[in-house]
């Protein structure tokens, strides 16, 4: 009996994960329909890409920590108290919250599992920026041309001259 | 008196200037040429673009790719593309992502070739401090010019022509040379256009720029590349305004301030398309339209999704 | 007949030495600002201080301004032809030559204030221009204004032509004419109000007690002025004008200034009590905005000569004595100039419909072409008035005979 029931249990979230997969494809999920064209994302930067190139050597460190040899020029303002790089980062791949690796040129994939809304207006065309043609193929701006991923802050511009006053054109 | 009558440079008129100014301006106010040749004629007996037929059409580009490209020293070509069937254009703009960088105006004045000399702007964007009367047009800024923007407190609206379905400004044209086209963009014919200037008093989003004086483009910032009701190169003493990049919407592309925007704050697309971008905003945002009480019916939508863009 | 016309027609090479001076003082300024119309033909309005945030400015002033002059020669036509009151139809003429000088007059003042004044033709009804009929107010003020232009002329040349043979002209024949002409001259001044009354855009214009403001106090300048030219007639010619058209003239003026100025009360009374957004202009206008004051002293001006001119034309003593009488006309023709022309097309740019205050003044240049089309008008006008004189004395039937 009790173990018809353990059975059953984990048959029924087998179930209800299948479900959820099947309606998060068909609902919030992104198709490859959704997004038709993108722009691939700039490759990280060559000296340190692949990340294996090192980190193969090196034992996996779960802790929270400053760090002073390597990725110094990283500073993470990005819900950095809960988060580490393993969080996103797992050999040469990114890392989904439950564990599904994808491809640097797939990132939205990660944005999109914090932001949901946002991507969700940036597969409509909403959020943030496509260009092409407005009634053909469109490019679209990946999360992380606008927002660095460790920093998304948008950085403050100079902006442009102001008109000038109608009494000074002459 | 005569020290009224001077030109800009600090020269005074003589007798000589005198004459000869008169000359140049008789003809110089029908023409773009400043020789009178037998083109004046058909430049001054030229018909409204649209009493003509295709073929007369074409004959008159050609005489005027003729004179622009002599008076402004590079090829230019001026096309006449028709709107497309099926298609009302549509604007969206994000008001929580501009942060009111201008790069759209300048942008714009590239694209457009508007006049840098006396200086015209098509687009406007204002300043509004943030938590006072909103929309509160008479306490805006448009001349702001801090270090960095955006800056904190306040937010940004910029505006251009709204293309009104409505356009008050095509009804009181006493000679029609200013209509809505197919697919909603309002165009002016600047070889009809008297200059009389009452569509700018008639314009309640301030969309309408007249040539005080001869426009001036440097060559080599010149675009060559032009439509007949939009960016062609335009004479002294006539209005002109935003038509969304006519020459490139028309052709599929997205105009010039939508493709700059730092931000995407910009959206463009076909209003009658129910997949289109604008349309998503349309039914799926808060949007609102400028100055909704005077019944214009704007084509241009404000909107927002959500938090003012923050920046470090 | 012609002869006697043509003989008329000499008589303007004939003078004493003010007249003259006078001739050639206008012609002086014609020249100038000839002159300066030729430099901003070249250069374009730039030369001007309009710009797009105020995009209308002295001369659209001056034509509103003269529209309402040449409306008011309606208020000589109605008593001399429709009630028959002598004293007015003996000097109805010059009223209605007042007209065809004004209106000729905002004719040259629209064509100075064109980007494109050769494309004139572009506003003529198809097949030849595109005139957009019905919606452009414009439209229907080229076709009333010469419309007004036509009548009157027509009326004056065939009086001229009756009156130079030596015979009283008969009302019959033309008085469908003067029938058509009355509302007519209601009309120019209602459709150029509708000109700026039916831009939602502009608030400040966007009033419906517009147009009954403009006629009130068109029908104050326009007499104001004639008052002036009248005494003026009498001085220089044989011609005799009643006092008793003059004083009915200044009775006129008093209620006109009365209805008029109770007119600016009920629009500044709903504009300043109801407190509402649209108010912003006046406040501009009466008490300045953002520490942005031009108009300010010339408005409260405007108003205080139109209220002392009012007093002067109320009390019956003050009206019948000619140096008051002159005083009061005088404070009228200012007034309204300064109420009707930058008191009433500035503020209406002012703020612009995004906001800003771009506080327009008009250049030396604008100014001095203004200045030479009122000479172009005063030689029109010096010049119809000396053909008429003779013909109206008959001095030169008589000599002829």
């Amino acid at each position: 009996m009790k173990k018809k029931s353990k059975f059953a249990l984990i048959i029924l979230i087998i179930l209800m994960m299948g479900l959820s997969s099947i309606l998060s494809l068909s609902l919030g999920g992104e198709t490859v329909e959704d997004i038709p064209k993108s722009f691939v994302p700039a490759p990280p930067p060559s000296e340190n890409f692949p990340c294996s190139k090192c980190h193969d050597n090196l034992p996996v460190n779960r802790k929270q920590r400053k760090l002073e040899m390597y990725h110094t020029n990283i500073v993470l303002k990005h819900a950095e108290k809960d988060r580490w790089c393993l969080d996103c980062h797992e050999r040469d791949k990114l890392r989904l919250p439950n564990g599904e690796l994808i491809d640097y040129n797939k990132s939205y994939k990660l944005c999109g599992q914090c932001h949901g809304t946002i991507f969700r207006d940036w597969k409509a065309g909403i959020h943030g920026k496509r260009i092409g043609l407005w009634n053909g193929e469109k490019l679209y701006y990946f999360c992380v041309k606008c927002h660095d991923p460790h920093q998304p802050r948008f950085k403050a511009l100079e902006p442009k001259k102001p008109p000038m006053n109608p009494a000074e054109i002459k | 008196m005569s020290k009224k009558i001077k030109h800009s440079s600090g020269i005074n008129l003589d007798r000589r200037t005198f004459i000869k100014g008169a000359a140049i301006g008789l003809a110089g106010t029908a023409l773009p040429l400043h020789t009178a040749d037998a083109s004046f004629l058909d430049a001054f007996l030229q018909k409204h673009f649209r009493e003509m037929r295709d073929e007369e059409i074409k004959k008159v580009i050609e005489r005027l790719e003729k004179e622009a490209s002599l008076e402004w020293k590079k090829d230019i070509r001026i096309s006449a593309t028709k709107a497309i069937p099926n298609v009302k254009f549509g604007y969206g703009l994000d008001l929580s992502r501009c942060i009111g960088c201008r790069k759209c105006v300048y942008a714009c004045v590239e694209e457009n070739n508007q006049s840098r000399i006396p200086q015209i702007h098509w687009i406007t964007v204002l300043r509004f401090k943030k938590g006072e009367k909103w929309i509160d047009l008479e306490n805006s800024e448009k001349y702001y010019n801090p270090k960095q923007i955006p800056e904190p407190g306040h937010f940004y609206v910029p505006v251009q022509c709204q293309q009104c379905e409505n356009p008050p400004c095509v009804k009181v044209c006493p000679t029609q040379a200013t209509w809505k086209d197919p697919d909603g963009v309002i165009v002016i014919d600047y070889n009809w256009c008297i200059g009389c200037r009452y569509c700018m008093a008639a314009c309640p989003y301030g969309a309408r720029r007249f040539n005080w004086a001869k426009p001036n483009i440097p060559t080599e910032e010149l675009n060559p590349e032009t439509h007949y009701l939009g960016n062609r190169p335009r004479y002294k003493g006539v209005v002109e305004k935003c038509t969304f990049c006519i020459q490139r919407t028309r052709v599929g592309k997205y105009p010039a301030c939508v493709e700059v925007c730092p931000v995407g704050a910009r959206k463009f697309g076909n209003l009658l398309d129910p997949k289109s971008e604008i349309r998503y905003i349309i039914e799926n945002m808060r949007v609102f339209r400028l100055k909704e009480d005077l019944n214009t019916y704007p084509k241009f939508y404000y909107f927002f999704t959500g938090w003012q863009l923050k920046t470090t | 007949m012609i002869k006697n016309l043509l003989n008329a027609l000499l008589q303007i090479t004939k003078g004493g030495i003010k007249y003259y001076a006078w001739i050639a003082l206008l012609l002086v300024l014609i020249v100038l600002g000839l002159g300066v119309y030729i430099k901003q033909l070249d250069r374009g309005l730039i030369i001007t201080a309009m710009r797009d945030q105020v995009s209308w400015g002295l001369y659209i002033a001056n034509f509103t301004f003269l529209v309402g002059v040449a409306a008011a020669a309606v208020l000589l036509v109605i008593p001399a032809y429709l009630y028959h009151f002598k004293p007015i139809k003996e000097i109805v003429l010059f009223g209605e030559m007042v007209a065809i000088t004004a209106v000729t007059m905002c004719i040259l003042f629209i064509m100075v204030d064109m980007g494109q004044p050769l494309r004139v033709w572009h506003i003529l009804p198809p097949p030849i221009g595109k005139m957009n009929m019905p919606s452009s107010i414009l439209a229907w003020d080229v076709v009333v204004l010469i419309g007004y232009l036509l009548i009157n002329l027509f009326l004056v040349i065939y009086a001229l032509s009756r009156l130079s043979i030596g015979k009283e002209y008969k009302l019959a024949p033309i008085f469908p004419l003067i029938l058509i002409s009355i509302p007519l001259a209601v009309s120019i001044h209602t459709v150029t109000a509708f000109i700026y009354n039916g831009l939602s855009s502009r608030p400040f214009w966007n009033a419906s007690i517009l147009a009954p403001r403009f006629l009130a106090s068109a029908f104050c300048s326009g007499p104001a002025i004639m008052l002036i030219i009248l005494q003026l007639i009498r001085r220089f010619s044989r011609i005799e004008v009643d006092n008793k058209a003059i004083f009915k003239i200044s009775e006129l003026i008093a209620y006109t200034m009365g209805i008029n100025l109770f007119l600016l009360g009920a629009e500044m009374y709903k504009e300043f009590y109801s407190e509402s957004i649209h108010n912003v202009p006046l406040q501009y206008l009466y008490f300045g905005l953002h520490d942005k004051m031009r108009l300010v002293p010339w408005i409260w001006a405007s108003f205080i000569m139109n209220a002392i001119a009012f007093v002067i034309f109320l009390i019956p003593k003050t009206r019948e004595n000619f140096v008051t009488l002159n005083i009061g006309a005088v404070l009228i023709i200012l007034g309204v100039y300064i109420e009707k022309g930058l008191g009433l097309i500035v503020p209406g740019f002012v703020p612009d419909t995004l906001g800003e205050i771009y506080e327009y003044w008009p250049f030396m240049s604008e100014v001095i072409i203004t200045i030479g089309i009122w000479a172009v008008g005063a030689l029109l006008y010096t010049l119809m008035v000396k053909i008429t004189i003779p013909v109206y004395t008959r001095e030169l039937l008589v000599g002829g005979k």
